[in-house]
Formats: C-alpha cells, sequence, structure tokens
C-alpha cells in the first residue's frame, strides 16, 4: 500500500490510527453512554428507571430502617412511634418463628443439628476440602444423627414432633424431602428408560400423576385419607405422614430431570459399555447414571430450591411452620394487621436460603463446564 | 426370558398391593359403616356461600353446582393469571437482555427477589397489602370516574349490551378470520417473494376496525355501569375481590419470573450468527427479531413455558389459604368436611386438576409441533 496517491493523502484531523481513543468512548464516561445513553430512546429509559428505582429504594429504606419500631408492645404502640415496619412483632416472637414450641430448655439441640448441617454439607459442596472421604462418613451419618438430636431417645429427653415449628420445621421437611427424593427419583428415570414394558408404565403413570396434582391435594390425602389405605388400627405421625407425600412429590420431578440427563447421554456410550459385556448394573452405575448425574445436577437444584419453598404448604394441613406461626400471630388482637412485616420477614428467609443454592448451582456448573464442552 | 419373568413379577407384585390396599379401604369404611358414592354431589344442598360466583348460585344449590363454581373460579384465576404471567414474563425477558445496563440490572433483581420466595408467601403478601393498606371503600383511590381501589375490592366498569349488541361480536369474528387470512397470504407472499407485506397493521386493524364500525351502524348497544358509592359499599360495575386480585397477581408475577428466564434462556440459544447474517443481509432490527430470532427462540422456550402454565394452574389451588374460593378449597375443604366423604371429594379434586394439566399439556405440545415444523 505504498502507491504516491495513498502515501500522500493525509488523514483527517482526529482519525489516525495511533491516536488513542476519544475520551467519550472508553472509561466511565465511555461505558455510561455506552450502557445507559446510548440513544434518546435508551436515555428516556434509564432517566424513568432511574426514578423509579429511587423512589423505591427511598421507600423501601424509610420503610424497613428509618421510620421502622424494633421496641413496642403491640401495633398501636409501634404506630404512635412510627410509620414503618413495626419489627417489634418479630422480635417478641423470634424464638417462636425459629423453633416453633420446642421446649426451651432443649432447644440447643435443633441448634446444634442446624451447624453439623453444615459440617455434613461442606464435602459434599466442596470437592477441595482436606480430609473429603473421611469428613463424608460423617456426611452419610448425619441423617440419623441430626434425627437423634431433634427428636431425642437413648438419653436425650423425648420431644413429640407436634411441637416442632417454625424454620426448625421448614429445615426437616425441606432437607429430608431433598435428601429423600434423590434415590426415588432416580430409581424412576431409571425406570423410566426400562426397556421392560411394565416398569416403563408404572414409572411414567407414577411420574405423570404426581406432576398433575397439586402438592396440596396430595397433603390433603395424606392428613385426611391415608388412614384409609392402611390395616384398621394403624395410624402413624402426621410429620412422617407429609414427608413422605413430599419426597413422592419431589421425586417425580426429580426423575424427570435425572431422565433429560440419561437422554443426553450419547448412545455411542451405552453401545460401547454394551460391547465390553457389561451387564445393564454395571453400565448403569459406571457409565450412564455418573455422567447423567453431572449433567442433571443444576436442574436438580432447581428442583430442591422449588422443593424448599413447597414446604410452606404444610401450614394448610396445620403444621406450625413459620407461615402457620404468623397466622396465629395475626389473630393475636395485639398484632393484628401487620402481615406485610411478618411476610416480609419470612421472605427475606427464604429468599436468602434459596438464593444461596441458586448461586451455588451457577458455581457448579461453571465448574463442570470446562472439559465438557464439544 | 428374564426380562418377562421381571415383568410378570413387577405386574403381580403392583396388582398385589393395589388390591391390599383396596382391601384395607373397604375394610376400614365396613368398619366405620360408611358407603362409596358420588351421590352426595347432587342430593344434599351445599349450605354454603361462595365469595365470588360467575354463574348464578345460593346455598340451597347442590354440591355438584356449588363444585362448578368453584371450577370456574379457578379456572378465571389460571386464564387471567397465565395471560399477565406471558405479557410480563416475556416483558421481563426481553428487559434482562437489554443493551441498558440499568435495565438489564433491575429485571434481574426482580426475576430474583420474585423467584426465591414461595409463592404462597407472595399470595399471603399481596393479600394482606390489599386488606391491611388500602383505604375502605369510603376513601378508596378513584381513577377518572369509572375505576375504584380499596380493601373490600377492585371496581371497575361493568358493560351492559343492549339489543344489537351481537353484530359486534359477528363484526369481531369476521374480523379475525379477515386477519388470520391476510397473514397466511402475507406469508406465502413473503416465502414465494420475499415482498413484506404489512399484514400485522391490516390484520390488527380489521379486528379492531370492524367491531368498532359495527359499533357505530348498530346505533351504541354497548354501554357502561360505572361502580358508585352506596352506603358503605360500591355498587354496580364489576367487582373484583381481593382475594381473586391479589392470588391471581401473586401468581402471574411469580410465573411471569420464571417464564422471563426460559424467555432469556430461549432467546440466548439462537446463534449469534443467525442475528449478524440477518443484519447482513439489511433486515432492520425488529425484521431481525420477528423473523429471524423469535421463531428460532420460541421452539426453546414453548416447553418450559408449558410447565410454567401447568404450574400457574396447579398453584392456583393456594386460594385455599386466602380464602379465594375455589376446587381445592371448597370440593376439597367445605364439601368434604360437610359430608365426610373424603375419598370421593379428593379423588374429584384430583381427577379434575389431572384433566386440567393434561389439557394444557395436550394443547402447548399441539402449539409445539406446530412451531417446530417451521424448521426446515
Amino acid at each position: 500500500m505504498s502507491g504516491p496517491g495513498v502515501a500522500t493523502r493525509p488523514y483527517p484531523p482526529g482519525r489516525h490510527p495511533d491516536l488513542p481513543p476519544p475520551a467519550g468512548s472508553v472509561g466511565v464516561l465511555g461505558w455510561l453512554r455506552g450502557h445507559l445513553f446510548s440513544s434518546l430512546f435508551n436515555t428516556a429509559l434509564t432517566i424513568f428507571f432511574a426514578w423509579l428505582l429511587f423512589e423505591f429504594v427511598s421507600g423501601a429504606i424509610h420503610w424497613f430502617v428509618l421510620d421502622a419500631v424494633v421496641d413496642a408492645g403491640s401495633r398501636v404502640e409501634c404506630r404512635k412511634q412510627g410509620a414503618g415496619a413495626c419489627w417489634a412483632v418479630i422480635a417478641t416472637r423470634a424464638q417462636q418463628f425459629t423453633y416453633g414450641f420446642y421446649p426451651a430448655d432443649q432447644r440447643w439441640r435443633p441448634t446444634l443439628a442446624f451447624i453439623l448441617l453444615f459440617v455434613a454439607l461442606a464435602p459434599v459442596l466442596y470437592d477441595r476440602l482436606p480430609h473429603r472421604r473421611r469428613l463424608m462418613a460423617f456426611s452419610l451419618a448425619y441423617p440419623v444423627i441430626a434425627g437423634w438430636l431433634i427428636h431425642g431417645g437413648l438419653g436425650l429427653q423425648i420431644v413429640e414432633t407436634q411441637v416442632y415449628g417454625g424454620f426448625l420445621l421448614t429445615l426437616i421437611v425441606g432437607v429430608t424431602g431433598i435428601l429423600a427424593s434423590l434415590p426415588i427419583g432416580i430409581v424412576l428415570a431409571l425406570g423410566r428408560q426400562s426397556r421392560l414394558l411394565a416398569i416403563r408404565v408404572i414409572c411414567i403413570s407414577f411420574i405423570e400423576f404426581m406432576r398433575g396434582v397439586p402438592l396440596i391435594a396430595l397433603l390433603f390425602v395424606a392428613s385426611t385419607m391415608l388412614n384409609y389405605f392402611l390395616p384398621p388400627g394403624t395410624s402413624f405421625n402426621l410429620l412422617i405422614r407429609v414427608l413422605i407425600m413430599v419426597t413422592l412429590f419431589a421425586s417425580a420431578y426429580v426423575a424427570e430431570v435425572v431422565r433429560g440427563g440419561l437422554q443426553a447421554i450419547p448412545r455411542g456410550q451405552i453401545e460401547a459399555a454394551d460391547a465390553l459385556g457389561l451387564s445393564y448394573w454395571k453400565t448403569t452405575w459406571l457409565i450412564t447414571l455418573p455422567q447423567a448425574l453431572k449433567i442433571s445436577i443444576p436442574g436438580l437444584v432447581n428442583c430442591f430450591i422449588s422443593l424448599y419453598k413447597d414446604t410452606t404448604l404444610v401450614v394448610i394441613i396445620g403444621l406450625l411452620d413459620p407461615i402457620g406461626l404468623s397466622q396465629a400471630v395475626l389473630a393475636d388482637s395485639k398484632w393484628q394487621g401487620l402481615s406485610t412485616e411478618i411476610y416480609v420477614f419470612i421472605a427475606i428467609f427464604f429468599f436468602l436460603s434459596c438464593f444461596g443454592m441458586s448461586r451455588y448451582s451457577i458455581y457448579l456448573e461453571k465448574k463442570l463446564e470446562t472439559g465438557y464442552k464439544r | 426370558m428374564r426380562g418377562v419373568l421381571i415383568q410378570i413379577l413387577v405386574v403381580l407384585g403392583f396388582f398385589a398391593t393395589i388390591a391390599w390396599l383396596i382391601g384395607n379401604v373397604l375394610e376400614n369404611f365396613a368398619a366405620l359403616n360408611k358407603s362409596f358414592g358420588f351421590g352426595f354431589l347432587w342430593e344434599l344442598p351445599a349450605n354454603y356461600d361462595i365469595n365470588q360466583t360467575l354463574i348464578d348460585y345460593n346455598n340451597q344449590d347442590t354440591h355438584l353446582r356449588a363444585a362448578v363454581v368453584w371450577l370456574l373460579n379457578t379456572a378465571l384465576v389460571a386464564v387471567v393469571g397465565i395471560v399477565i404471567a406471558t405479557v410480563l414474563g416475556f416483558t421481563l425477558g426481553a428487559m434482562r437482555l437489554s443493551a441498558n445496563w440499568l435495565v438489564a440490572r433491575l429485571a434481574y433483581c426482580f426475576v430474583e427477589f420474585t423467584r426465591n420466595v414461595p409463592v404462597l408467601l407472595h399470595i399471603l403478601l399481596w393479600h394482606g397489602i390489599i386488606i391491611n393498606t388500602l383505604p375502605h371503600p369510603r376513601q378508596a383511590f378513584g381513577f377518572g370516574e369509572a375505576v375504584f381501589v380499596s380493601n373490600r375490592g377492585f371496581y371497575i366498569p361493568k358493560p351492559v349490551f343492549g339489543p344489537g349488541a351481537w353484530l359486534m361480536l359477528v363484526a369481531l369474528a369476521i374480523g379475525i378470520v379477515t386477519a388470520a387470512m391476510v397473514w397466511r397470504r402475507a406469508r406465502r407472499l413473503r416465502d414465494e417473494t420475499g415482498r413484506h407485506f404489512p399484514a400485522v397493521w391490516i390484520g390488527a386493524g380489521a379486528i379492531i376496525g370492524f367491531p368498532l364500525i359495527a359499533y357505530v351502524a348498530a346505533g351504541a348497544p354497548v354501554s357502561f355501569e360505572l361502580p358508585a358509592l352506596r352506603g358503605f359499599n360500591y355498587q354496580g360495575g364489576l367487582t373484583m375481590i381481593p382475594e381473586f386480585v391479589a392470588l391471581t397477581w401473586a401468581l402471574a408475577i411469580y410465573t411471569a419470573a420464571f417464564i422471563a428466564e426460559n424467555v432469556r434462556g430461549g432467546i440466548l440459544a439462537v446463534h449469534k450468527g443467525q442475528q449478524e447474517a440477518a443484519q447482513s443481509l439489511g433486515l432492520r432490527p425488529n425484521r431481525v427479531l420477528t423473523l429471524v430470532i423469535l421463531p428460532q427462540a420460541l421452539r426453546v422456550i414453548i416447553p418450559p413455558l408449558t410447565s410454567q402454565y401447568l404450574n400457574l394452574t396447579k398453584n392456583s389451588s393456594l386460594a385455599i389459604a386466602i380464602g379465594y374460593m375455589d376446587l381445592m378449597g371448597t370440593l376439597g375443604g367445605i364439601t368434604l368436611n360437610q359430608t365426610g366423604r373424603e375419598m370421593e371429594s379428593m379423588m374429584l379434586v384430583m381427577a379434575i386438576y389431572l384433566a386440567l394439566s393434561l389439557a394444557i399439556s395436550a394443547f402447548m405440545n399441539w402449539y409445539n409441533r406446530r412451531v417446530r415444523l417451521i424448521e426446515r
């Protein structure tokens, strides 16, 4: 490109390729212009949403903090002190919201079980932990330990399930459901993919039935009808009935996620295993399941999140989860009408736990992505 | 051979379990002197009131009629909820992909906050807000003289159809048929010659314009009855009870948050090269969206969208928590308690929900197949 005509033509002012980029297109200013004010329409959008955000945030700060009342004896006293949230209702009932009616002198037991839950989860969630194998043994034993701590027996005072309540109950139902639905769901998914017609039909009917019926209908069945299906005279604990129903319900969804994972495995994998002479169970255990589960982890976490949120439904058949307790509080004439405060408080609890779980699933997705991209 | 044996064993075991369960039920029923039958549905009066009825109902009607009223209530929530959730969900999904950083971030926050809180809490929260913080009917917020918002309900004008209103319906039908024909012709024209024909505008014009012409021609047969304050509450107009508003709105925004994620995922799943190719062919931005990106994205979006619609329908059974009379709250609640027929009531409730779910998924599967045909 060194012809005489090209070489002598000067660049227009400000266009020389060696010049730094114009000040408006880099740095903070460039970012702002590119992301917020790139066109007239965009500028209008930005201004509108900035105004909306400002109104919302300032209102929320006033309601949550500035005008809020923490120390008061009733709703009327609250309203005298400030127009914002009346957190006094939460403060006076905090213990109840956490433990329900669990005896006060025994509350260290569920607290300890809660702390141990994290110890048990750590080796499952992070594979770079030192001594992971030994800790895994503890994780496997954890359900028994937690059950013993919370329910009692073997030297500990027995606490009946009727008094479990609050976030304790949410965690019991949620964690049990998650732990128990995974194996059942995997079996159902394998059954759905089975070459044996009878097994396939039974599994498909079960899965589709569970997915087609709302959970609260199943919970109603558990609370009103289950006794009819058992030999006369048998009756068992409502909490256990609920746990069984929640687990079966969740396992149908888990089964669908795992099926997605199973279908995503290239046929060549199974054919190769067949060619090596592996039996069905060996193929499943060594070849298909490990790959399928790895792919379906994000979907599984989503399943668990919705199961965890669904634990709130137990209130409808009369268990005292946080929402059940809050309805009792709201029936108290001193605190009537403070539903927003209580529900926002419970919503924050659920948001923190569910958001944490979904962040973890994103982290896993990113970690597993490398090396599996085709 | 081994497979056949296993299957026979499984089937035998399955039927043995069923027989055992039924045997237990019969034994229990005999011990309690109960009978099994659905006669109570049309023999006994329901004896209770329902706070929202779409068809005529009073408390001396049968349980069956009451059940139909609830079924309609459930259907109303499901349909209105699905429409709002779809519109909101697609909007939020588009906002999450906006080039405007603020818009994308705000949509992200809204979606995350909404979908990580149980839907039951959403319902209770909105119900509580309407009941506890909105003013009494006497101080209701008014929007013009037509719409009023209070803690007893939302009041909107009610259309009153006079003689000749049927003309408008006919005109509307003609408008829809015309629009469909224009749309199909425009598509064929585009496929054959590549020329663009403004079918959307002409179709919309036909759907809105024809009824308008009929309205004028028939001498304005439709008028609106405005709600007006008389005594302690509003009379006239249409009343949306707080339970309905809270339930529908909570279900709609909760589901919209999930739909937004599906929409975002679907649009991101379309390869960037598609968009660049369309742009380099000289298509305008909105044509790129409607002709290239959306048809491909919809194929990814629709299957999960189906399950979101199903979820919304099933979640409407949570109405029971705030006392909106739907299927679960009444056939599975009051009727069950009054007649003591748990088995029959719950079987009916589950059968109806199953039928609803299967119907919705059948429709969406049909639509899914249609969309998939676009693939060449």
